[in-house]
């Protein structure tokens, strides 16, 4: 019944949804956020965090909107350590110590939106 | 690969927006529980939706958590409450017992809403539905989170007179019984025609008879979504007014498709449907009628709105059908009065009749809700409001629904706080010219014809 409904197997994919077995293993990919105002070592202390739960990261990109840090990290957690909802979590305390807002979301949530 | 000015837009959409998926709706049927003892029917039906639905509130969080999407309603919907008691219930209070037992699994699984206190009585009322509905008053007075509807009429059907009427003695009864808090138990009752079986939203959700034995269901909102995006294109024609509805309603709805399949898969039951629709809360800049001001309009209710409304909803469903292998429930533009602070501010300012929204919901979804009138309106004049809607969606073959509230002790000109999601009202004029010869005539108006269309 629901191998019927998931006929679309790039979904099963991106999404680790395989016939309703799922682990958090099979989510790869997350897409971190920063933006708060600019000050030093901002990028340092997230990817310090990353590097010590074994999380790669892919791609940094970064703007400066009106002296407001904007950083997105698109990041891999093939290896990571422990679970995905922790490190949601100890990304936003580890955001509120530095004084900026970071957001930790699984990647498909972007994908399903600005992809078709 | 996703750049940083979409995932910037995803997450304005969410943090400054209102983006959210409304609801997950777990659909539950109970047919299996039907028994003939009154005793071990309640403890089935409460076993059922216990085993049904214990993980739902805690994996809505956990999707929550993970994407970074407010959802912010998890809530269950059984099959009509009529037909599973049918065989049991005696008397309307047995009836009530069934309620309570649907509001006590509530609260043990952590839902706000349990929808299906219902009956589908569109062309004739069996006697264990009649009980049902005259049972309602006491239901939603004695349960704080049961939902209760009735389906009047519907396009292949006509529409049951009989059970019109009756709706109107019922609606009274309910606000009379709830008058301490302000007439709320009317917010929990909806009359419908065509109504559908796998709409999420409440209070009108049940779980028809021809749906699996359990399906997950999502409601999607996001009216300031699009409030925001026409912002961009003022002064611009039609044809780009549409097509960024369009685009943005692909978009919210894609957000909807992604929580519903994660929500299946993890659950283990099957996806049903995404309902499209533009779900207002009493948020600021989460107002449907505010799109419709954004659109041109000085208020919801001038010249103009029917069209603005129906332009809305078209592209809405549009945009959002291709977002989603499976569409269902009501999809389409909700219009609640004390839910959204853009009609609350038409109606306080003199733009909004009832009239005038009953126009409205010619051309969108479902119909007259949450609608404060004065207490003192008559049963027969209720009733008259309900068969005027429901032959609207009888002629127009589209879901239409009214959810009144006669507040009573409270007149035209008060305003009425419900709370929560649910919102304010201001009390709106009704009109008083009488009804009853027409309604008190009993029997059921026949189907309409399916041909000859003007």
């Amino acid at each position: 019944m629901e191998g019927k409904q998931l006929p679309n197997t790039d979904w099963c994919d991106t999404t680790g949804i395989a016939g309703g077995m799922r682990k958090e293993v099979n989510m790869k990919k997350a897409i971190i956020t920063v933006v708060g105002k600019d000050t030093v070592g901002i990028i340092a202390r997230v990817c310090m965090y990353l590097a010590e739960n074994k999380v790669n990261i892919l791609d940094i990109s970064q703007t400066i909107v009106q002296e407001y840090f904007n950083m997105m990290m698109i990041v891999d957690m093939s290896n990571m350590l422990g679970q995905y909802g922790d490190m949601v979590d100890e990304l936003e305390k580890l955001g509120q110590e530095i004084g900026v807002a970071v957001k930790c979301q699984k990647e498909e949530i972007f994908d399903q939106m600005h992809r078709i | 690969m996703i750049n940083i000015y979409e995932v910037a837009e995803t997450n304005e959409m969410i943090e400054k927006e209102n983006l959210d998926v409304r609801t997950i709706t777990m659909g539950i049927s109970l047919l299996d529980c039907i028994d003939s003892d009154l005793k071990m029917l309640n403890e089935k039906i409460y076993q059922k939706i216990y085993e049904s639905a214990r993980d739902l509130v805690k994996t809505g969080e956990q999707i929550s958590r993970e994407y970074g999407i407010p959802i912010v309603n998890k809530r269950i919907s059984v099959t009509p409450i009529a037909l599973v008691g049918a065989a049991a219930c005696r008397t309307p209070q047995d009836f009530v017992g069934l309620a309570n037992t649907l509001d006590k699994v509530a609260h043990e699984v952590g839902v706000n809403f349990i929808g299906g206190y219902s009956a589908l009585v569109s062309k004739g009322m069996t006697p264990a539905e009649e009980m049902l509905i005259r049972s309602i008053p006491q239901a939603l007075a004695a349960t704080e989170r049961v939902c209760s509807s009735v389906n009047v009429g519907s396009t292949r059907t006509g529409i049951n007179m009989d059970a019109v009427k009756l709706m109107g003695e019922v609606i009274r009864e309910t606000a009379e019984a709830t008058r301490q808090q302000d007439s709320l138990g009317c917010a929990k009752l909806v009359v419908f025609c065509n109504a559908p079986d796998d709409n999420p939203f409440m209070a009108g959700a049940f779980h028809g008879v021809t749906e699996a034995d359990r399906i997950i269901n999502v409601g999607v909102s996001g009216p300031g979504v699009v409030k925001t995006a026409l912002e961009k294109v003022r002064g611009e024609n039609f044809e780009v007014l549409c097509e960024t509805i369009k685009k943005t309603a692909f978009k919210v709805t894609r957000v909807g498709q992604l929580v519903a399949r994660e929500a299946s898969a993890r659950l283990g039951v099957p996806f049903g449907i995404v309902d499209l629709s533009l779900a207002p809360t009493p948020a600021i800049g989460d107002s449907v009628a505010d799109i419709l001001c954004e659109m041109g309009l000085e208020y919801a209710g001038a010249p103009g709105t029917t069209a603005a409304l129906a332009l809305l909803n078209d592209q809405v469903k549009k945009g959002g059908v291709m977002a989603s292998s499976y569409v269902g429930g009501l999809s389409g533009a909700f219009i609640p009065v004390s839910e959204d602070q853009g009609m609350i501010d038409a109606v306080t300012a003199g733009a909004l009749t009832l009239e005038k929204l009953e126009a409205m919901t010619c051309v969108c979804s479902v119909g007259l809700d949450m609608i404060a009138i004065p207490g003192d309106t008559r049963a027969a004049t209720i009733s008259g409001i309900i068969a005027d809607e429901m032959a609207i969606g009888m002629v127009n073959q589209k879901t239409t629904a009214v959810r009144i509230i006669p507040v009573i002790g409270k007149g035209v000109g008060e305003k009425v706080e419900f709370g929560g999601l649910l919102g304010y009202a201001p009390i709106m004029p009704v009109n008083a010219f009488q009804c009853d010869d027409f309604v008190n005539r009993g029997g059921r108006i026949p189907a309409p014809i399916h041909s000859f269309k003007n």
